[in-house]
Order: structure tokens, then sequence, then C-alpha cells
């Protein structure tokens, strides 16, 4: 029978039979927690019975949620995450030596293409971009992960999305991903499996399908699935920290549905509160004042991100009324933002920028809004609360439209600042 | 808890996210009994004064989509909330909640049938829903055997236990 990639992927690495509906007991390459989720996963691990994890090297806690310790009760989730890592003897590094988990992860090799990746994250499904079954998981099913080196899946329907078309250089992988929500909701792929392709992907930077494949979860997706390429490929075999091998989907396979985008057409939108599947085109926004912009996060605070967001603060300043926060995703990602001169841009104009951590983006710490105050983010959710007080409200925009409303103050499509054919020196990327 | 009882129905509506479930200004710790008086307190913050242990949620579609924190859940049974029932789960509140023993129903039938303040009785074995206000009754959708099983077993702590000790018999 021809296989979706999400078939392939759990066909590789189970003896059940591997068809859409049916529940498999399938073997995990790698499994992942954060300081948040880490500790009630650890004590489910014992409650088990479990001693030792079913091999260190392919465990992990990454901690980035609520670190630098924000307070006494973070500082205790945080060291009772390092004694176990360290009696494990698993993987774990240390604040200013990693970042956000899904950015900092594939970067060390330890999500490839062709394996099966359990997070205890939701965003866990960033790794779909490398080709790989990565999905979230809650802190019990991640113990019982690395009690056991397996979990089990029921096997997931795919919606297969073609991007028809290129997009224009205006357009990133964020606005891609956000018009899609906006297409099928929220719940539009729940339970299912997204697999991209189509010309359109193609054309798509590593670092905008990191972006793409992050938000999957926003559509209610168990991942969100590129078909690797040669990109895949030369990213993976330039990291890779143990050899692997990639799954493809058979020519014929069959699909849910498929949803075709023509990525021609869109444009520099913005979701609007609360949900990330109210999408608007960021020009119909622009009479919505900010007082905050956040620009970072596992969904846009890798390079590409922060170069684009360069690109337009270049020789301009943050809007007097506005606080801009930047944080780039990993320690790798910093070291070479400064190299390029990125960081130095982002101070010059007026940004607050930190070190590699989720910061603001759930809520944590370094930028909370106040009642009333709004904030438009490059990060994945804009639920109510989301970054701060109930009666705050939060816009997902990517680091373009992000940028150039960091310097007006208010919502704006960053062809207002430029001019449709005038794309920002420094912004052309590969 | 018993695998059947009956309390007062609290309605929303569709999205109920984890974020409103429980603020991750909360999740420095893991512990249902501190997570509890948070309970749903961005979405309406008079839900842990008005509700009474044993009270369940009746929720919309896609309900604790986001986050994969299974503090959510935990918040819910640390609340004395009796059983959720949705038009539909997002996917890791599902597992979540089969892992922890917060017992949810899936039933679009029930969710349109009942009102916040009503009385509800539910039969976990049986899957069945009464409006005791109504009189009306409802049948929710079975889970495959698979995790009925899991949940028989008493969800996935007792299970990985198993699993282990097979291991190690068999590696003997």
């Amino acid at each position: 029978m021809a296989r979706t990639l999400a078939e392939a992927l759990i066909a590789s690495h189970t003896t059940d039979r591997a068809e859409p509906g049916s529940i498999c007991r399938v073997r995990v390459d790698f499994a992942f927690a954060n300081d948040i989720t880490g500790a009630p996963a650890i004590e489910e691990f014992s409650r088990m019975g479990a001693e030792r994890v079913f091999d260190p090297k392919r465990c992990a806690i990454v901690p980035d949620h609520f670190t630098p310790n924000k307070d006494i009760a973070s500082a205790r989730q945080v060291q009772a995450a390092r004694r176990f890592a360290r009696e494990q003897g698993m993987l774990f590094w240390e604040v200013g030596r990693a970042g956000v988990e899904h950015a900092f992860l594939p970067e060390k090799g330890l999500i490839l293409p062709g394996e099966v990746i359990l997070g205890a994250d939701s965003h866990t499904c960033t790794g779909g971009a490398l080709g790989a079954f990565a999905t979230g998981v809650g802190s019990t099913d991640l113990a019982g992960a690395w009690a056991l080196g397996e979990t089990w899946f029921r096997v997931p329907e795919t919606i297969r999305v073609e991007v028809e078309g290129k997009p224009s250089p205006w357009v990133t992988g964020k606005d891609l991903i956000l018009s899609l929500i906006g297409m099928i909701g929220v719940e539009g792929a729940r339970y299912a499996a997204l697999e991209f392709g189509g010309e359109g992907i193609a054309a798509l930077p590593m670092d905008d399908r990191f972006t793409v494949a992050n938000m999957a979860v926003e559509a209610g997706a168990k991942a969100g699935l590129f078909v690797p390429d040669d990109r895949t490929i030369d990213y993976a075999t330039a990291r890779a920290a143990r050899p692997f091998e990639a799954a493809y989907p058979d020519p014929g396979a069959s699909y849910a549905r498929t949803v075709r985008i023509d990525a021609g057409k869109l444009e520099p939108v913005v979701a609007l509160p609360h949900l990330p599947s109210n999408v608007k085109p960021a020009k119909e926004c622009e009479s919505l004042e900010l007082d905050q912009v956040f620009i970072g996060s596992c969904t846009n605070g890798r390079l590409r991100d922060l170069e684009l967001a360069a690109a337009v603060l270049k020789n301009r300043t943050v809007h007097e009324r506005v606080r801009l926060v930047v944080i780039p995703a990993t320690v790798e990602v910093f070291a070479e933002a400064m190299k390029r001169g990125f960081i130095e841009t982002f101070i010059e104009a007026g940004a607050s920028v930190s070190t590699a951590t989720c910061g603001p983006c759930l809520g944590g710490h370094y930028g909370i809004l106040a009642p009333g105050e709004r904030c438009l983010s490059t990060s994945n959710r804009n639920f109510v609360g989301r970054m701060g007080h109930a009666g705050s409200e939060v816009l997902l925009a990517g680091p373009l439209v992000a940028a150039a409303s960091a310097v007006t103050g208010r919502v704006t499509d960053p062809r207002e600042l430029f001019g449709v054919d005038a794309f920002p020196k420094g912004g052309e990327g590969e | 808890m018993s695998d059947r009882f009956s309390g007062k129905a609290w309605v929303y509506g569709d999205n109920v996210d984890t974020d409103v479930i429980i603020p991750a200004r909360y999740l420095s710790t893991s512990n249902p009994a501190e997570l509890a008086p948070h309970c749903l307190e961005d979405l309406d913050s008079g839900f842990m004064k008005k509700m009474e242990p044993g009270d369940l949620i009746v929720a919309g579609g896609n309900f604790g989509c986001g986050s994969s924190r299974e503090h959510a859940p935990l918040a819910i049974k640390g609340a004395g909330v009796s059983c959720v029932i949705a038009v539909s789960f997002a996917r890791i509140f599902f597992r979540n909640a089969l892992n922890i023993g917060l017992p949810i129903l899936e039933c679009p039938e029930a969710v349109s049938g009942i009102e916040s303040g009503q009385r509800v009785e539910v039969d976990l074995a049986e899957g069945r829903i009464l409006n005791l206000d109504t009189g009306k009754a409802f049948s929710a959708k079975p889970f495959p055997p698979f995790l009925r099983d899991l949940v028989a077993r008493g969800g996935l702590v007792p299970a990985v236990r198993a699993r282990l000790e097979e291991r190690r018999r068999n590696a003997r």
C-alpha cells in the first residue's frame, strides 16, 4: 500500500500494521522535556518503577521556559531536572549554552530525518521540518518513553498541503502557516498529520520551514511534516549527532484531503486575538496601536528571522511608545547575529535584547503584559492571558511585520515602510 | 472514584485552551492542590468559587488545545471536577487526561442538551450521560479497545510498570 510520509515514518518504527486509525507500539529515537514538563515527568518515571532511561544519549532536558530561573520555585524545578539528568547521564545544558528546545535540538543534530521524536512540549512538531515524526505529549507519556524507548500512536490520517507558486520576498514562512490556519481553522487538522509539498515549499529556507512545522499544532495537527529534499539533507548531514535514514512518502499515497495554497497570492498577515486562526492582512489592521513587540521564540527566533528584522530596523528607531524585546532562540543564533551586526542594529534601534530562552512567549518572564496592553509577537499563540494579564492582547505575525510595526508603533505591512519593489538591503537571504 | 457520579454542569464554548485552564504563571509547581485554586482562572474567574467537588465541565470542540502541560488536567482533577464532557478534545489533552485519570467523554449531543447549572449524572463505564433536570439521556462515543484497556488498568503508569516487568522477565 502506498504510504504518506507519516505512515512511512511510523511503519519504520513498529512491527504493528501502520494504517490510518490503527494503534501502534512505536520505537522512539529521541525523547525530551523542558524545565516545566520535566519535573512531573521525573516523578512519573519513578512511579513507573523505572530506574534508568532507555538510552541517556537519546534522552534530554532543555531548561528554557523559566530560565534564567525567574523565581525560587522555578529554580527548584530546574534543580530537580539537573539532578535527574546527572544521575541518568542524560543530555542537559545550562542556560547560556542552549536555547529554546525546538530551535536548539535540531541545531545540535539531535532531531533527524526519518526519526520518531517525542517531546513533552506541544511545539515538538517543529522537528517535522526535518522529515521526522516529531510530536508533543504530556509529562507522563514522556516518562513512559524515557523508561521504555517506545510509546503508542494512533496512526493519523494525512492532510496534504500543496503550496503552488513562489511567495514574494515580503512573505515569510509565518505568513504561510498563519494563512493556512486561517483557511482550515484551529481544529482543521485535529489528530491528523500535515504533509507540506509543492513548488512553494522547495523555495522555502530551512528556518522558514521550522516556523511552518512549529505551528502545525495550532491547527490541531499531530505532526507537520516536510518531505526531505536537498536543503533538509544538507542541514541534517552538517549537524547529525547520529546516523540517520530519511523516509519519504510513496507516489500515489492516499490523503484524507488536499489543501492547495497559491503562494504567489499570499501577503503579510497578522492573527488577531484570541485565536491563531483569526488571520487578517496586516495592511487591514494598521489602526491597531501597540505597546510591545516581541521577536523570538521557537517559531521565529532563528537567524533568518533576525536577519529580516535587522534589515527593517537598520538606521531606524523603535517607536517611543513601544518596547521591543528581541530574544535569539539559541546561543548559536545569538553569536552569529552578533557577528553579522544584527544585535548592534537592534540595540541602536532601541530594543531590549536577552539571552536565549522562551521569554515572554508563554507569559513566563522578560516582558509580561499589563491589563489593556497589546503586544505583536512572532511567537505561536495569542490565547487569552498568554503573555500576561487576561485583559491583555497578543497578535501574531512574522519578523518583517513585527519589525515594521515596532518602528511605527502600530500594526504595519512592511511594504508600507519600503514600497513594494524596495525589499530592504541585507534581507535578501540565500 | 466510582464509575457513576452526578454533579452540576458548568458549560463553556469551543477551543478552551490550556493557557486559560491553568495560566503559565502558575506552572512553577505541578502539585494538583496548588494548581486547583487557579483552574479556569482566565476564562471564568468565578469558577472555583461557584463549583463544588463532583461538578462537571461541559464544553464545545477542541477542548484543551494548545500547550502540552499536564498541569491542565491536573488542575481540573485537583479542583474536584468529576468529568469533562466535550464535543471533541485536542489530542495532547486527550492523552494527558487518560494518563492522569481525569474522566473525559466525547458527546456532541450531550453538549447541546446541557445548560450551565443543570444537574448531570454520568455512568462512565457505559458512557451514559443523563441530564437529571430534563430527563434527556445521551451516549458518549466509546474509546477504542486499546484505550479502554489502558484506562481499566489505571492509566499509563501501571501500563509502563507492567511492560518494564515483562522485559525484566524476558531478560532473565
